[in-house]
């Protein structure tokens, strides 16, 4: 086994016995995500690498440490790339971060989030034991599907070492399209074109301007263009860029950022602020010192939830990050995080404060 | 043959069905022996067991109190929709009851604006596509069985389908569960946004096999109808070449609609029973598809005749019509009853290994079948390295299930040692449930166990199924010696 796995269990076994909190970190570039991370540090970027990659699997095996960028850049050399589009947040995001955070980018209605693809992991459990769940095949239902619960678990339930994604090869051809265009008016378009078979990729509303990113075969998005009309936007690649790493000037300053994950039909939330819509109106971005109680009865009603995706640590601690869950959701968080890391060593309290 | 669940609970039969008696109108409730007969297998009729009481439910509030009254008493409670499972996941436990979900038959809601569909669990997979069709919209996963097969039996095995390659697994075309756990409270998975908060429960849930929660309500996304589809029939004189060819498709960048496999016994057994006019000279053909806009799918259609025809195919045939591509379609997922006609039975396994691992494995299995003395045809959802040998034997001539079942085991194995696994869609069950410890060691066996008890403490829900006890996994482990459990290196 490699040295650093050893000395890992050897860290998770001393904090368990210890009652110790061990603070899971890659590049750090989602520190800002989820409850203040407290514990002890233990940084994984020194576990990196392309452990193998299969072009004609279309699968990809990396250790947790490895930079994001290190394997987008190994993927699109062989003409691949994660279709989701996983936001970096900072020069550093590792692939470990990535899968534990959980969050998809612009493409993510189109072609599904990180959990979509997400085969097998490898772990440390907070016991210390080194398990392996899923694998590097497309289709696998030998035992529950560990691998996609972890996508998202902010860490909580084990440290991921080795990650087995599904790759895609890049879209042969894009466009972007521009159209004036109200919220409402912009919501409806977007579910109505979301029922045809057209090649949508992305899509964006803010300031009064739908924005919508063909992609796929050349005939397809020619053919898409000219049934959407709208206007061109010629070298878009930036624009995409800025929604995925929140470097959009919407996302600029400090008043505090909502993530509201709702139906893609749910009307415009009306709340003071701005807004920005995304994946066909099923994320909704608003700005501004919201209600939170307000926010989140809201966004139940509309089939979601309302995440403070970006605050100071004072107003997190206040409302909370994440929704709260219904009783019974809540208990089998807790039975699960029981039965991953009974001794609480990753990640405390990072999701929920109860665990 | 019976199965040996070594899973047992101290129930008293009259106590339970005293109690579910007043939850249900008598005729809800089965509890002679010749009204439980038909529920004593699922799809692997291989193994029967007859369970004590059958309950067939028609509204969530009896759901919750069945639950209740089983956790209460500690008695074991297997979910069942249409019984084409199989993997035995829908077999009867001896001690306990089958909640049956085939009384849950409304689809709740279609809405084509927000290209979802709301039904209940006992609503056949085949029913979403039709009734989502007036809209141009339809359910992407398509298992053989979607004539059958029920929405809440795809997501507890998360189904594929032979078009899963491009358009994805259960998982990845179901947006919320609503369902009860084990003490009867109900609960939701998932939510009609993309995702829920906390930990993605929704994940687990499909291909749970029964095992963690009862499903109710299953909201599905619908997917909208490309405008034209057509599928290139390409035949191979030699399977390997065959297989390679999989491969060979991809690597050009191409993800196929649907990309599947027959080999030679596969195709004699369809042709005189579907007539779908596949050319029986071949040693085996591959289904490729191309969908999209009309000039997309001309443009796919023309590259993958040049992959296809430089791996070495003899003949291409493309469908000209969409008569003729649902007759080629036809044929494929016709595959296993038409096998099941040419011999009294048949068990299908369902290992899935690297693509490129293909060839390895089919020379293996022809080497199998003469070791065992027993047939085999081939169906493989050959794009995702999904393989469906359908191992022909005769129950009534004695030895010859364990032959098979013993030859079946050899394929999985093999399929571990490959880098791939057991079960890529038809769920472990109890057929595969002790090759389990062949994927798995037992810590993470035992892992598996704690997420279990994390739903359902008391192991109630479809006990000694999908994971096995760590007895079994020893048993397995010290019987099929070390030979047969040295995966590649893990760490
Ligand atoms: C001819 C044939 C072809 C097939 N082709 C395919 C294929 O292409 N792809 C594929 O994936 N499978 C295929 N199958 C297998 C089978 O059809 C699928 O596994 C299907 O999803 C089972 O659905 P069902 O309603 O019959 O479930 P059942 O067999 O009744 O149950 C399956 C499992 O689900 C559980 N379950 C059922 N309903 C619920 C519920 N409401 N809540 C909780 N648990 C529940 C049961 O306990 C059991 O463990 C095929 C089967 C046959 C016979």
């Amino acid at each position: 086994m490699d040295a650093q796995l050893k000395e890992w269990i050897a860290r998770v076994h001393d904090a368990a016995e210890a009652g110790k909190a061990l603070c899971i970190r890659g590049g750090g570039s989602k520190d800002f995500y989820g409850a203040v991370p407290v514990g002890e540090l233990l940084d994984t970027t020194g576990y990196r690498g392309i452990v193998s990659y299969e072009p004609t699997e279309l699968v990809v095996t990396v250790r947790a440490g490895t930079p994001l960028a290190e394997l987008e850049a190994a993927l699109k050399e062989k003409g691949q790339c994660l279709p989701f589009e996983p936001p970096h947040f900072g020069a550093g995001a590792t692939v470990g971060g990535m899968v534990a955070a959980g969050l998809s980018g612009p493409r993510r209605a189109a072609v599904g989030a990180v959990r979509d693809y997400v085969l097998g992991v490898k772990l440390i459990d907070g016991k210390g034991g080194l398990l392996a769940f899923g694998g590097q095949v497309m289709k696998n239902v030998a035992g529950y599907d560990v691998p996609r619960l972890m996508a998202g678990s902010l860490g909580t339930l084990g440290l991921l070492t080795e990650i087995s994604l599904k790759v895609l090869p890049l879209p042969m051809a894009g466009m972007t399209l521009r159209f004036a265009m109200t919220e409402t008016e912009a919501l409806k378009k977007l579910n109505e074109w979301g029922g045809k078979p057209l090649p949508i990729a992305a899509s964006a509303w803010c300031d009064g301007a739908l924005t919508v990113r063909l992609a796929g075969a050349f005939a397809a998005v020619r053919a898409a263009r000219e049934a959407l009309g709208g206007e061109e936007v010629a070298d878009a690649g930036a624009f995409w860029q800025s929604l995925r790493e929140q470097t959009h000037p919407f996302f600029a300053g400090d008043s505090p950022l909502w993530r509201v994950a709702v139906a893609s039909v749910s009307p415009p939330l009306a709340q003071p602020g701005s807004t920005f819509v995304e994946w066909g109106g099923a994320q909704r971005w608003l700005r501004g010192e919201l209600d939170a109680g307000q926010l989140r009865a809201i966004a139940a009603q509309c089939g979601g939830h309302a995440t403070l995706f970006r605050a100071d640590a004072e107003s997190k601690a206040r409302v909370g990050v994440f929704q709260p869950l219904s009783p019974v959701l809540a208990r089998l968080h807790r039975n699960l995080k029981q039965a991953f890391d009974p001794a609480g060593v990753f990640n405390r309290g990072r999701m929920y404060p109860d665990y | 043959m019976a199965f040996a669940n070594d899973v047992r609970f101290p129930v008293d039969r009259r106590e339970i069905l005293g109690r579910l008696q007043a939850i249900l109108p008598r005729h809800l409730v089965l509890a002679e022996e010749e009204e439980l007969r038909p529920y004593e297998c699922d799809g692997l009729t291989a193994y029967r067991a007859l369970p004590l009481i059958v309950v067939l439910p028609e509204t969530e509030t009896q759901v919750g109190a069945i639950l209740k009254a089983c956790h209460e008493l500690k008695v074991p409670l297997v979910p069942r929709g249409a019984a084409t499972g199989l993997s035995g996941g829908a077999m009867p436990h001896e001690d306990g009851v089958v909640l049956s979900l085939a009384r849950f038959k409304k689809i709740l809601k279609i809405d084509p604006l927000s290209r979802t569909a709301v039904v209940q669990p006992g609503v056949r997979n085949l029913a979403v596509s039709e009734a989502a069709a007036p809209y141009g919209l339809y359910y992407a996963p398509d298992p053989s069985s979607q004539i059958a097969c029920t929405i809440g039996g795809n997501v507890a095995e998360n189904s594929g389908g032979v078009h899963c390659l491009k358009y994805g697994l259960t998982v990845h075309n179901v947006l919320k569960v609503r369902g009860f756990t084990i003490n009867g409270e109900a609960v939701e998975f998932g939510a009609e946004a993309l995702d829920a908060a906390g930990l993605d429960l929704l994940a687990i849930i499909n291909g749970s096999e029964g095992l963690l929660a009862v499903i109710t309500e299953v909201t599905v996304k619908l997917t909208p109808k490309p405008e034209l589809a057509q599928v290139v029939l390409a035949y191979f004189d030699d399977v390997q070449k065959a297989g390679n060819a999989v491969a060979d498709v991809i690597a050009a960048g191409i993800i196929p609609g649907g990309l599947e496999m027959m080999d030679k016994p596969a195709t004699h057994a369809v042709e005189p029973y579907v007539k779908a006019g596949y050319d029986l000279d071949a040693e085996a053909v591959l289904l490729c598809e191309s969908d999209g806009t009309p000039v997309e799918v001309a443009e796919e259609i023309e590259r993958m005749k040049a992959v296809l025809e430089k791996s070495g195919a003899t003949s291409l045939v493309v469908s000209q019509n969409e008569a003729e591509r649902l007759r080629f379609w036809a044929g494929r997922k016709a595959a296993f009853p038409a096998v099941g006609r040419i011999t009294p039975d048949y068990l299908c396994m369902d290992g899935t290994i690297p693509r490129k691992r293909l060839a390895e494995m089919l020379e293996a299995i022809a080497d199998l079948s003469v070791k065992y003395g027993l047939r085999c045809a081939n169906v493989f959802h050959a794009g995702d390295g999904n393989l469906h040998p359908l191992i022909m034997y005769d129950a009534n001539q004695p030895g010859e299930l364990e032959r098979a079942t013993a030859f079946g085991s050899e394929i999985l194995e093999l399929s571990v040692k490959l880098g791939g696994t057991i079960t890529g869609e038809h769920g472990v069950g109890v057929e595969k449930v002790d090759l389990m410890a062949a994927q798995f060691t037992p810590a993470e066996i035992s892992a598996f166990h704690r997420l279990k008890a994390a739903f359902d403490e008391k192991g109630l829900l479809n006990p000694g199924k999908g994971i096995p006890t760590l007895a079994r996994c020893r048993e397995y482990t010290q019987t099929r010696g070390a030979a047969a459990v040295t995966p590649p290196p893990r760490f």
